[in-house]
């Protein structure tokens, strides 16, 4: 292997990714685009569901408990509507998703037993959104109650017993707000890495065939490992100043917590960059067309780092067959790794286990690619 | 030339693909210092030739020498040895001249003390002083031909394959380029050129005429018109082309015959009739003509006759 060459050819891809709009707009443009569109796009909390009140009493004592329904934040009141068969109106138009009924005797009921009672109904279309929903409406209610039989028994001059013998005070570790931006987001960084690192290196070697620079280029003592080296180096750059600027993205613009060492994220992000990128350059060796290069490389890359990595969807819940799939997949390592990083401050030590799995991945990946180039026409 | 071994030697070179023989049991020893001409008509085999010689095929049958070396057992010497410029244009046409010539000059590990003269020798060769800082794919067919030659022999190779360099160029271009070639020659090249203008073909020391993968003549280009043809050609002007045509193909001793412009040339075999018995068939079927005279044929009519006919046929004595 000769230095200068590799260096000839490492210029010459530099020039060329800055003269071409395409290369460029993937390099600098998409980690931007894909952060914003990832980050505030995909969110499974739920705020402000809408929710339809039929409040058939009126009276400051429903009113506080619609009250309560939207300053808890995951409810916004959408209609106030005045009989049942608006309540499946609205939910046919989508004005709401869910609705609270107060019967007319709310008051009376509570002030005589001290004891309320609503009914809430929700459209379980989407089962998922519907769930979450319910048990948050369910733990409003749950306060609400209290609240008002504390009142109710003070109003009497009476002090409520304590009912239940286990009082149970859960704690979360690590993601302490359960926000699931903090969940995901690290992933996103995984999703843009695979999705630049692969496109653009899709490109590379496929270009030079089909503008048949690559017939000069064969015909030249330039080695196919110099070939390879010199043309992952400027990608290899910018993929790291891509994963940096979504890391950063992650840590200060959407605040997930940062509790482990910067070495551990550079030294497994250059790894996960490494696979991508020898994906994306094996394909560009072997198929000699650009477009079919990026469609099978986004195949490769983007299909299971979104789907089969855990990044949004959780692998536990996947059945068995489908988990055993997810092993392959050299993102679900990835994002092990940086999801642990992040929010457990885990160190290398402790991500044993994925970083070699991703160094074998590198590793393979890399030789096969080095391999695959010929320089032969036949 | 007699004890300098050749530069490029090729035996029994063949090519297939699949059940398509595209190089038949190729023969060809070109002298160092010579400028042959491959010539043969599209798909004859000549840029798959080519191909083998610099190593980028695999020779189905059949072995290839370039500068000494083997090209099947050692590629990577033949490659470092040689310069090629493919048919399609194949320099980076988003580089600059300058970054073309920079490139190459990396990739041939030209030597650091020499990078700078090579590069101003190529830039004043192609005629692209001054213009230095162009992107390449703005200059026109000319001057891309001219310094993907200069970016071709930054490495001073002692063997060039030049594939079709100067097709889609302007006349005033092409002559320029052979210019440059003979001058490489003068300086003890070796350059195997494929083309098809017949004009060209006259610029070099020997023509390799190729068709249908196999070699169907070599010699220089006095040598060819002289032995090739087989016969003596004439040139007859008469008062209905298509009609003399018809007849003259019909009349004895005519080996071919064919419309050039506004006249007929006809091929009379060796020791057939003389010119007269053309003239006197003609009138026979009532064509008037003018008396035939003897031409020189052009390289075109060798070429012509050569290639119409399938291999080792009438027309050659």
């Amino acid at each position: 292997m000769n230095p200068r060459r590799l260096l000839a050819i490492a210029y010459k891809e530099t020039l060329q990714i800055w003269r071409d709009p395409r290369s460029l707009a993937i390099a600098l443009l998409m980690p931007l685009l894909q952060m914003v569109l990832l980050g505030y796009g995909v969110s499974l909390d739920i705020k402000r569901v809408p929710l339809c009140v039929y409040d058939q009493e009126r009276s400051q004592l429903s009113r506080e408990l619609v009250e309560r329904f939207v300053a808890s934040g995951w409810f916004a009141t959408t209609a106030r509507l005045g009989n049942d068969r608006a309540i499946r109106e609205a939910m046919d138009r989508g004005t709401c998703i869910g609705a609270v009924v107060i019967p007319i005797d709310f008051s009376r009921v509570f002030t005589t037993t001290g004891r309320v009672s609503v009914q809430t109904v929700f459209d379980a279309t989407d089962a998922n959104t519907t769930n979450i929903a319910i048990g948050y409406a369910q733990g409003i209610i749950a306060q609400t109650t209290t609240d008002f039989e504390t009142r109710w028994a003070a109003s009497h001059g009476l002090r409520l017993r304590s009912v239940g013998g286990v009082d149970l005070q859960p704690r979360v570790w690590f993601n302490e707000g359960l926000a699931s931006a903090n969940f995901i987001i690290p992933g996103v960084v995984a999703v843009i890495l695979a999705l630049v690192g692969a496109q653009l290196t899709s490109l590379t070697v496929s270009r030079e065939w089909e503008r048949g620079t690559m017939e000069q280029l064969v015909s030249t003592p330039v080695t196919a490992l110099e070939l390879m080296l010199g043309k992952l180096a400027p990608y290899f750059v910018i993929g790291l100043f891509d994963a940096a600027f979504c890391l950063c993205g992650a840590a200060f613009w959407f605040g997930v917590p940062f509790r482990g060492s910067i070495v551990t994220v550079v030294l497994t992000t250059a790894l996960f960059a490494l696979v991508v990128m020898g994906i994306g350059y094996l394909l560009s060796v072997r198929i000699h067309s650009q477009l079919g290069a990026s469609q099978i490389a986004l195949t490769l890359t983007m299909l299971p780092t979104t789907m089969l990595s855990g990044y949004t969807f959780p692998i536990d819940q996947m059945p068995a067959p489908i988990r055993a799939v997810t092993y392959l997949v050299y993102s679900r390592y990835y994002v092990t790794i940086l999801r642990a990083v992040f929010l457990k401050g885990s160190s290398l030590q402790d991500l044993a286990a994925p970083v070699l799995a991703l160094v074998f991945y590198a590793a393979v990946i890399v030789w096969i690619a080095a391999r695959s180039f010929r320089k032969r026409l036949d | 030339m007699t004890d300098v071994p050749p530069a490029v030697v090729a035996q029994g070179l063949t090519k297939r693909f699949g059940a398509f023989t595209a190089v038949d049991h190729l023969d060809l020893s070109i002298a160092t210092g010579e400028v042959v001409g491959f010539i043969g008509p599209n798909g004859a085999g000549k840029s798959t030739t080519i191909r083998m010689l610099c190593g980028l095929l695999r020779p189905t049958e059949g072995s290839a020498q370039v500068a000494g070396f083997d090209v099947g057992q050692q590629p990577e010497a033949v490659r470092a040895h040689i310069g090629y410029m493919s048919q399609k244009f194949s320099l980076y046409g988003d580089l600059t001249v300058r970054e073309n010539l920079r490139f190459f000059g990396g990739i041939y590990r030209v030597p650091r003390r020499d990078i700078q003269e090579r590069t101003r020798v190529a830039i004043a060769m192609a005629g692209l002083e001054g213009r230095e800082d162009t992107l390449v794919r703005t200059l026109a067919g000319g001057w891309k031909q001219r310094l993907a030659l200069g970016c071709a022999i930054l490495h001073r190779p002692p063997v060039l394959f030049l594939d079709e360099p100067t097709s889609g160029v302007e006349p005033e271009a092409r002559r320029r380029f052979w210019d440059l070639i003979h001058n490489l020659a003068a300086d003890g090249v070796t350059i195997l050129v494929s083309t098809h203008y017949m004009d060209e073909a006259e610029y070099c020391n020997r023509i390799a005429l190729i068709d249908a993968g196999q070699l169907v003549a070599i010699g220089s280009p006095g040598e060819l018109r002289r032995h090739e043809l087989g016969g003596e050609l004439f040139e007859i002007e008469c008062s209905a082309l298509g009609a003399g045509l018809a007849v003259l193909r019909q009349a004895p001793g005519v080996a071919e015959a064919a419309i050039f412009g506004d006249k007929l040339h006809v091929l009379v075999r060796s020791g057939a009739a003389g010119a007269g018995a053309l003239q006197a068939e003609l009138e026979r079927k009532g064509i008037k003509s003018s008396p035939p005279h003897a031409i020189v044929p052009s390289l075109e009519d060798v070429f012509v006759q050569l290639v119409s006919h399938p291999h080792g046929e009438s027309g050659r004595p």
